[in-house]
Parts: C-alpha cells; structure tokens; sequence
C-alpha cells in the first residue's frame, strides 16, 4: 500500500503546474465555502442573539390560540394563576432553563394631554425581564430603566410627542371586560426599537398593567423563557410540549402552545436564507471540486495509457491500478483541502482584526466577528476529499479496464 | 512438456466491417530453456504471436497452452495474475516508469505483482541490476539514462518475478548497434544462466543469429523454422 501512495504522490510531482493548479482550485472552493459560512454566521448569531436577548427570549409560552391573534394583543386568551401556578412547577424542573418571566402584552392610547397615538406595551417584571432578555437595558436611548409608575417609550412617539424624560403622560387601555381604564406614568426612559420595523412599542411595569386592567389575580399574556445553552432550543422545546400537554383547557385540549423564537420572528426566514445560501456555496464548491479533479484524471488517464498498458502487461491487477489513481484523486483533494482551510483561517483573522461593519435595517453597526468551527472545517474537507474520490472513481475505473495491448499502441 | 503448445490458432481483427486474419492455423511448440525469435515483415503477424503468448490477448480459434494453461479460459483478472506469476515483458519503447528511479522500476513488478519480503526484495533487486550492469545508476530517474541502460534495466524488471517465459518485441529496435549487442548479448547469457525462455519478435539479423529457433511468419502463418546450435 505504502508503495502504491509513493507511486501516487510521484504520479502528482511529475506534473507539478497542473496538480498545483488544481489544489489551487480546490482550495479556493474552500476559502469561499469556510469565509462565506463564518461571515455569514456571524451576522446570523448577531441578529439572532440581538432579537432573542433583546426581546424575545429564547422560547415562549402562551395560551393555545394567543399566537394566532397577536396582533390584537387579546386579553382573553391569557393564562390565569391556576395555570401559571402548574407551569411554574414545570418550569422550575427543567435544569436546561436559566429563568424566565411573565409578561402581560396590551394595546392602548398614550397622550401627551395635548396629543395622542396608539401603541402595544409589554408589561414586565423588571428585574426578571433582564435576565431573560439581557440585552433589554441596551437598547435604553435615554434616562433609566423602568420603575413603577413609569413608562419607557419608543423613540419614535417620543419624537412625535416631543417628550422628554420626567415628562408625564397618560395611557389608556381596555380591559378584558370591554371597560376602558387610564393611569397617568411618568416617561423614565427611550427605546430604540428593536431589529426590524417593530414600529411603536413601549414597556410599563407588570403591576401597571394589572392596576389599568383591572386585574384581581394575576393573569398573563406569555412567558418568556431564556436557556443556559442556546443550543438546547429543540430538546427544552419538545421537553415543554410533552410536559405542558398535559395541562388541559375546558375543552380537553392542551391549554398552552409552545414557539420558539423562530415561530415568532421574522427574522428567522433570513436565517433560513443565510443557511441556504450557505448550502448553495457548498453545492459550487462540490461542482468546482467534481469538474477539475475529473478534468485533471482524465487527463492523466489519456497521458499515461501506454504507462498503464504496461504494467497491466506486467500483471499489475485492475485493482491496484484503481488505487493509484484514487490515491492521485485523494491527494488532490486533501492537499487542496489543507491549504484551502489555512488559507480560510488567515482570511477570517483578517476579517476579525479589520472591524468591518455591515447595517441591517434599524442596526447600521454590525460587527462582522466570523468564526469557523472545528466541525465546521473538518466538514467542509470531508465534502472535499468525498467529491474526490467521486471525481476520480470514473478515471480510475477507466484506466483499470484498459486492453493491455490497446493502451500499448497507443502513441 | 512444453512451455507454450498451440494448435492450429488463428487469430481475426475486425475493423468495422473488415476482417484482417493475423494469423492463420499457426502450430507451434516451444519448449522450456530455449530461445525463439519470429521473424518476418511488418504486418506479418509477429506481435500478434507474442501477444497471445504473453496472455495479452486471446485466438479466435485453435487451442493455446502457456504453461499447460489453456488462456481461452482465463477472464481479465486471471489473465492479468497469470501473466504477473509467469511472463515477464520487455518493450521496444521500454515502457518504464518515468517517476521511478531505476532501482524503483526494477523493484515494481515485486510490489504490484507479487510480493516478497522487502529484505529479500532488495536483494533481488540489487542483484538483478548488477547482472544487467546497471547497479551504479540505480538512483538516477529513468531520463537520466540512455536508450540501451533503459532497456537493460526494462530486462531486469522483465525477470524479477522469475517468470518461465520472457517476451521481448523488437527489443534492439531503438538501440544503436552497440547498444543492441550488448543487450543481445545480456538476454543471451541470462537466458542460460537463469534458464528462462526468451521469445522475440524482432527484423534484427544480430537477434536471429544469437538465438536457439527462427520460426518466419508471413501473412500469418508460419512458413519456415530454423535452428542453430549456439
């Protein structure tokens, strides 16, 4: 065997420029696959971390046929203490959750005394809310995070309103009787909306909203929940389903539903898209990978066919011919592969240390950090060294099969 | 017994619609530790012969036994392992290995036809490129050499698996006179030393005087046969 590589590597050398050239390629198809997968996962985990830590939390849990209605914030498919009380239980059991918090979502007019503007708020518990969405005090333009009796207002009423922080204003809301209720807040802070056109959506403390609403028992819209590791989102996910399915509603169906946050964002799609992509490249790197190691055996087939003649003459067997040439194929691709990843790490280091910013709807400042997973790597050279050894079977095969005195006369 | 035995052979290329007879009920016995070279015109169906004896392709007809081996039976693979245990091939163009050095071209036969231990490999090797002279430039790459070590060391490689037959076309054909002496002149004495049968197709009059039997074939068969007591 070792006999049969030396030949192979040999077969290689002796063509330097060309086998060079296709390395080059290869690894090419390397660099783009690996610097286009960092780069681009990179932006995808800073939007998903941004929309996740920022707003959503990792997984939500409502009332079933809340998330169908959203748009209406409705109040009367909310979850009361009895099921919050159950849940909780749950929820606490499960040692992949870090925390998670209550949240009452509502709809109501917020006037200035002299104007005013409709607008959604979530009504939160401070202190929980930021560790389920860390990234929630950050997006504070202005003043200081919410308090009771305060309000924390999206920049673009405040601009319209021509509010300031201390400012008082009022917000009205119905509740879930149909009666229309009013409390004046005092405006701690500014939003920034969040990613994406969010459009006017405030945050007011979790007793607020019960006092507006005239809420005698706790009673909330969803819950948001926040993972140790993010990537227990799938096993957490069907962890609640199973759990929570036995909480039943009157009608003997399961009384809550499950999203994570790739149900409840937009953003996902991109994702999708960025992923696809990602598959896409990968399909260009297979082709280029196919074509020019074929290419470069099939060539090297037709050259040799007097050298193969000869020792199949000599009664070399068809399958020690095919291993040489697969080994030829193998090389290509393992050499090709190496430097293709060196050069792919050089590439992302660069990228890392030049600061490179992208902007992405509201967010003009995106730091593009990619980085490349061992995984990642040794994937991409597997894909490689498999479309290689594919590229040369047909060569290989060829060359095995050739009439001794054919290839003999060949000139 | 002898060596090679085939009876009233012939053999049939069609080109398109064609039918090219290159040979035609040729009988021939060889027996072992002799010498034979075919000689005739070019087209007369020399190569063809070796070619059939060497394994490397079959009769249309007739009955062909290499070493009591009738060789119409044999698939590709076992053709290709009879040849690799008996026949040893030398080629009017060398047909070496151009990335192998000469000791590397002699050692191939030994590591992708039959396998010895790699001591007594090397022994091997190393003694067959000191009978063919070439143990000096056992290092050197196959286009470092001339036109006559590269056929002498194509002899040692045609006899490191120490086949019972060698086949040589046109063995001299590219060599300078000197050179074709002198690697007549090798075959000759390996030939009885080792006590390998060496069949040539050759034009060569200095091949035709050195060996033991001249059969002449022209149009496909076979129309004299001459021996010498060298």
């Amino acid at each position: 065997m070792n006999n049969i590589i030396k030949i192979a590597f040999r077969n290689l050398y002796r063509q330097k420029r060309r086998s060079f050239l296709t390395m080059g390629i290869v690894a090419f198809g390397v660099l783009a696959v690996l610097l286009f997968s960092a780069t681009a996962g990179s932006f995808k985990n800073f939007m998903i971390s941004e929309i996740t830590d920022s707003m959503l939390g990792h997984i939500q849990i409502h009332a079933k046929g809340y998330v169908s209605s959203l748009d209406n914030l409705p109040l009367d498919k909310t979850i009361k203490a009895k099921q919050i009380k159950e849940m909780e239980k749950i929820l606490d059991e499960i040692p992949e959750i870090e925390s998670y918090t209550y949240r009452i979502l509502l709809g109501g007019m917020v006037s200035n005394y002299l104007e005013s503007t409709s607008a959604k708020f979530s009504a939160i518990i401070p202190a929980k809310e930021t560790k389920v969405a860390p990234l929630l005090e950050e997006r504070l333009l202005k003043g200081e995070f919410l308090k009771k009796g305060e309000i924390l207002l999206p920049e673009m009423i405040t601009k319209g309103f021509d509010s300031k922080i201390g400012d008082d204003i009022v917000l009205v809301a119905t509740n879930a009787d149909g009666s229309v209720n009013g409390q004046p807040l005092k405006i701690s802070g500014i939003m920034e909306s969040v990613v994406g056109p969010t459009g006017k959506y405030g945050y007011i403390h979790f007793d607020d909203a019960k006092s507006i609403l005239r809420m005698n028992e706790t009673e909330i819209s969803e819950v948001a929940i926040r993972l140790k590791n993010f990537n227990d989102l799938e096993k957490v996910n069907s962890i609640l389903n199973e759990k929570l399915a036995a909480i039943k509603n009157k009608k003997d169906q399961p009384f809550f539903e499950i999203h994570t946050w790739e149900k409840l964002s937009p953003f996902y799609n991109i994702a999708k898209m960025i992923d696809m992509m990602s598959l896409f490249i990968k399909i260009i790197l297979i082709g280029i990978v196919l074509v020019s190691i074929m290419n470069v055996m099939i060539m090297a087939v037709y050259e040799r066919t007097k050298e193969i003649g000869a020792i199949s003459a000599m009664g070399t067997l068809p399958s020690k011919i095919r291993l040489m040439f697969l080994f030829e194929g193998l090389f290509l691709g393992v050499f090709g592969s190496v430097i293709g990843v060196v050069a792919s790490l050089i590439a992302i280091f660069i990228v890392n240390i030049s600061n490179i910013t992208v902007a992405f709807g509201r967010n003009s400042n995106i730091l593009l950090q990619p980085e490349v997973s061992f995984s990642q790597i040794v994937m991409t050279a597997l894909i490689v060294i498999l479309v290689a050894i594919v590229a040369v079977l047909e060569p290989a095969f060829k060359a095995s099969k050739l009439e001794p005195i054919e290839a003999l006369r060949q000139n | 017994m002898s060596l090679i035995s085939c009876q009233g052979i012939s053999k049939i290329y069609k080109m398109g619609e064609v039918e090219i007879k290159a040979l035609n009920n040729v009988s021939v016995e060889i027996s072992k530790s002799q010498s034979i070279s075919f000689i005739g015109p070019s087209g007369s169906g020399k190569t063809t012969m070796l070619n059939l004896f060497g394994v490397l392709d079959k009769p249309t007809s007739g009955t062909l036994k290499v070493i009591g081996t009738d060789i119409s039976k044999l698939n590709y693979v076992e053709r290709a392992k009879f040849r690799g245990e008996h026949l040893g091939f030398i080629f009017q163009n060398f047909n070496l290995i151009p990335v192998l050095t000469v000791y590397e071209n002699v050692e191939y036969p030994l590591i992708m036809v039959k396998s010895i231990p790699p001591k007594e490999r090397k022994e091997k090797v190393l003694s067959l490129l000191d009978a063919v002279g070439m143990l000096d430039q056992k290092d050197k790459l196959i286009n470092q050499i001339s036109g006559g070590q590269k056929q002498r060391v194509a002899i040692a490689r045609s006899l490191t698996t120490d086949p019972k037959i060698v086949l040589a076309d046109e063995p001299t054909a590219n060599l300078d006179h000197e050179s074709a002496y002198k690697v007549m002149s090798l075959m000759k004495r390996l030939s009885r030393e080792i006590g390998t049968t060496f069949i040539f197709s050759t034009h060569d009059p200095k091949i035709v005087k050195e060996v033991d039997i001249t059969y002449t074939i022209e149009d496909g068969v076979l129309v004299n046969r001459e021996e010498r007591n060298n």
